[in-house]
């Protein structure tokens, strides 16, 4: 099965009796996942519009991420929400796991730069939804429903999304000696003044980070103020290398190096509550912060479960542990399971238990 | 304006129904007096009115809760209401229902600066969310023109934007969370730390669903750090579509305005009319503001004064106190009142790709022409929403219809050059018979489809957003079954 339209795709569904795995690259797969006859996306390829003058693209599911990112870097233009790069990793793929990287903290997560979606539901029926407009409330936003859905609800077809154009100017402050749970209030200081900051991450080795963007003159002297405010915090050195990449690449479940035999989670919560969820799990290694301090990255022994504050949601990305904790509660279930039953009432894209925290 | 036949059942049993919703929220904040209830019949699309069967004026989450199960029970259709400012009948009620309106729920429950958001009931206004951050230095982005007065909860309802969001996004862009109550009264928390998640984005969906889901009674809202300040240059053209143009010019070159605001020459009349703001002699005219430190300001204006001297511009006007800066935007804040001394209008909400001006600009000059009823243009160019005000004289019989026809002309154009209806108002009852230029059969029935979960017996706001004959046979089957 290697459809090649929308039309085929569809004929597929309509004929398949399931259960199926939607895979783009195959690259964000999380334990559990990929079970059934896998029905890959790889030759629903290509770009359909890319108007740089509207910040807009439209292109296939299959296309593959670097081959967007390219065309859009040949434009001085990129994704907004600088998705992890993975070998092999389609556009669909990013969209279906909502999978965004360090700017989000400012512009948003990739369901945020989606405008539209094109689907095909598991009853075989395709769908259409958004458009490729910034502001559009006409009828349901399925476009959010569908970013982060893994598959569940229908095969994405075409995504049209708002793109952003790259600042001329970039520049990375680090204060080298922190460690993960000092981080924190240096990341929130940055991000509670007028720095527009686009980055604000915690890495083992580089300790904390703080991005800024825009036009030089005006870098220059944001940092010089940005640096001030963060003196209290310690040493702030100016970074030459981007470590933006190292902390996309990095972070297991974004395009990982493992670190074999150990769990891997990703914990979202309130930057409030970050050095507290260290202190609860004395026997996790910080792997990074992202978002503020908003994401805790940390491995823990194969068989344990992190201890979380309320509000705290935690996914394990390597490892035996399947679905968030904590498991969603009965209203959410049923909502949740009805609208699965009713995108797809023969049950079959397999949907194992999971779900992004 | 059609309406579903309102269910006489529940009508007769009008009585008993507010006497269980008096036993469930005391009786004074249940209003069934009919001469009460008339500031209820519609929401600022006044031109469609129904007074309700009762308004109930809950204030908490319990208390709607508990309304909710009596309407559950009794098959009572709900309108949920927040300050009624939606321009697209929204929160029109009919005969039947009961109006849920949520001004008294203004409380706000939480701020937290260090993790940048605040807490607050679904009847809060949103301009009275920033001002209460505004001390510490916050505010809350989305800016949607009737600010001073609409409600937190519509703006959820409706996606809400303003000028603002080119550079912030509207609504569902700084939402982290809501409470909201199911029409069966059960109470659910949808969002999380960042938004989103666990599993399906339900919060992605319920914003914008224009109160057909759930009834919000609590958001959790993103705050952001007030920029250093905010400078408007107002630049003039001999013609629409060189303006047109210029957005796409300043977009394409990377530097990014918090608002581009464009005004062709009927607008610029009325308001100069109107308000005397002073605007200069030209065909058309762009409002660009930047925001950050003054020496950002200069950085960034510098930039857009050698994109916009490419287009030969009558003017560049760039702010250089507090006062330029209100004159400069006075026009546009007051381009809907003074449209208002020219006749009365209909206001649109198309929206297009940036891209597309020019030719929409055309083409709404043509059918104007074509239809005798002059069109005024304000509107976001940076985000490509529209507002295209049609000018007529409502006491003249027929002028309704042709405006209604020549209305839908351009938001078909509108949908043809890969735009859409509704870019911030929402369907409402307005625009409900136009969804078919915009969706398939196949689109309207995956989207109903959520509503059925959600709201199985389609008692929630049910004769909006589809229109009534797509989504008869559902609601319908509620009425078959009770």
């Amino acid at each position: 099965m290697r459809p090649e339209t929308e039309a085929e795709l569809a004929a597929l569904i309509r004929a398949g009796r399931g259960p199926l795995s939607i895979i783009g690259g195959g690259t964000r797969l999380l334990p559990g996942e990929g079970q059934g006859t896998r029905l890959p996306t790889a030759a629903l390829t290509g770009v359909t519009l890319y108007e740089p003058a509207a910040l807009t693209l439209v292109a296939r599911a299959g296309t593959p991420l670097a081959e967007i990112e390219a065309l859009l870097a040949s434009e001085r233009q990129r994704l907004a929400f600088e998705p992890p790069p993975a070998p092999g990793s389609t556009i669909g793929g990013v969209i279906a796991a909502n999978a965004s990287g360090p700017r989000r903290v400012k512009d948003g997560a990739a369901r945020d730069s989606l405008l539209g979606v094109r689907f095909v539901d598991g009853g075989g029926k395709i769908v259409s939804n958004g458009g490729r407009v910034m502001k559009n409330v006409t009828g349901y936003d399925l476009v959010k429903l569908m970013a982060g859905s893994r598959g569940t609800l229908g095969v994405l077809t075409e995504v049209s999304l708002k793109i952003q154009p790259i600042p001329p100017f970039s520049l990375t402050l680090a204060l080298p000696e922190l460690d993960a749970a000092a981080a924190v209030p240096a990341l929130t200081a940055a991000l509670t003044g007028p720095w527009d900051v686009t980055g604000a991450a915690w890495l083992p080795d580089l300790g904390a980070l703080v991005r800024i963007e825009g036009l030089e003159g005006s870098v220059e002297l944001r940092a010089e103020t940005l640096t001030a405010r963060l003196s209290a915090f310690g040493e702030v050195q100016s970074l030459k290398d981007d470590p933006w990449l190292l902390l996309r690449g990095n972070i297991p479940g974004s395009g990982a190096a493992p670190r074999s035999g150990s769990a891997i989670w990703r914990i979202a919560c309130r930057p409030s509550q970050t050095a507290a969820i260290l202190t609860m799990n004395p026997d996790a290694t910080p792997l990074a912060l992202d978002w503020g301090a908003s994401l805790i990255f940390f491995s823990l022994a194969p068989n344990a479960r992190p201890a979380l504050p309320q509000g705290a949601r935690a996914l394990c990305l390597q490892g035996t542990h399947r679905g968030p904790l904590p498991p969603p509660d009965p209203v959410t279930r049923r909502l949740e399971d009805g609208l699965r039953e009713r995108f797809d009432p023969r049950g079959i894209f397999a949907a194992p238990e999971l779900t992004v925290a | 304006m059609r309406m579903p036949i309102p269910d006489a059942g529940v009508i007769a049993r009008r009585e008993s129904i507010v006497a269980r919703l008096r036993a469930v929220i005391g009786a004074g904040d249940v209003i069934d007096d009919p001469v009460e209830a008339r500031a209820y019949e519609c929401d600022a699309l006044s031109a469609y009115r129904c007074p309700p069967l009762a308004v109930a004026l809950p204030t908490t989450t319990e208390e709607v809760a508990a309304i909710l199960r009596v309407c559950h029970e009794e098959r009572v259709p709900v309108v949920p209401r927040g300050a009624g400012t939606s321009l697209a009948g929204g929160s029109m009620p009919t005969a039947d229902a009961v109006v849920l309106g949520l001004a008294r729920m203004n409380a706000v429950l939480e701020v937290d600066y260090g993790d940048r958001v605040i807490r607050v009931q679904a009847g809060r206004t949103n301009l009275s969310v920033s001002t209460f951050v505004d001390e510490a230095g916050f505010f809350y982005a989305p800016d949607p023109s009737s600010q001073l007065a609409c409600a937190i909860g519509g703006n959820i309802g409706m996606n809400s934007g303003g000028a603002h969001c080119l550079k912030y996004g509207v609504t569902t862009n700084n939402l982290l969370g809501v409470t909201m109550v199911l029409m069966d009264g059960s109470i659910v928390e949808l969002g999380g730390p960042m938004g989103e998640g666990p599993g399906l984005d339900l919060l992605g969906v319920v914003c914008g669903a224009e109160g057909q889901l759930g009834v919000v009674t609590e958001a959790t809202l993103r705050i952001l750090p007030k920029p250093a300040g905010a400078r408007p240059v107002l630049i003039g053209f001999d013609s629409s579509e060189t303006a047109g143009a210029c957005v796409a010019a300043i977009i394409r070159a990377g530097v990014l305005p918090v608002a581009i605001e464009f005004m062709d020459r009927p607008c610029i009349v009325a308001t100069e009319n109107f308000a005397r703001p002073g605007y200069p002699d030209c065909e058309a005219l762009l409002i660009v503001e930047v925001e950050g430190t003054p020496s950002e300001i200069d950085e960034q204006l510098t930039l857009i004064r050698a994109i916009a001297e490419a287009f030969s511009p009558v003017e560049f006007r760039e702010s250089k106190s507090e006062d330029e800066s209100r004159r400069i935007w006075l026009g546009r804040k007051s381009a809907f009142g003074a449209m208002g001394q020219m006749g009365d209008y209909m206001c649109l909400d198309g929206t297009i790709p940036v891209s597309a001006l020019p030719r929409v600009l055309r083409g709404i000059a043509e059918m104007s022409e074509a239809a005798g009823l002059p069109v005024a243009n304000v509107f976001h160019a940076g985000d490509g929403n529209m507002h295209p005000l049609i000018i007529f004289d409502a006491n003249r019989p027929g002028d309704l219809e042709r405006v209604e026809a020549l209305g839908a002309d351009i938001l078909r154009l509108c949908v043809e050059v890969g735009g859409c209806l509704t870019g911030e108002h929402g369907v409402g009852v307005e625009k409900r018979d136009l969804m078919t230029a915009q969706f398939t059969d196949a689109d309207m029935e995956a989207q109903m489809r959520v509503k059925d979960v959600f709201d199985p017996q389609w008692l929630l706001n049910a004769a909006k957003v589809f229109p009534l004959e797509v989504s008869e046979t559902r609601r319908e089957a509620r009425r078959n079954a009770a």
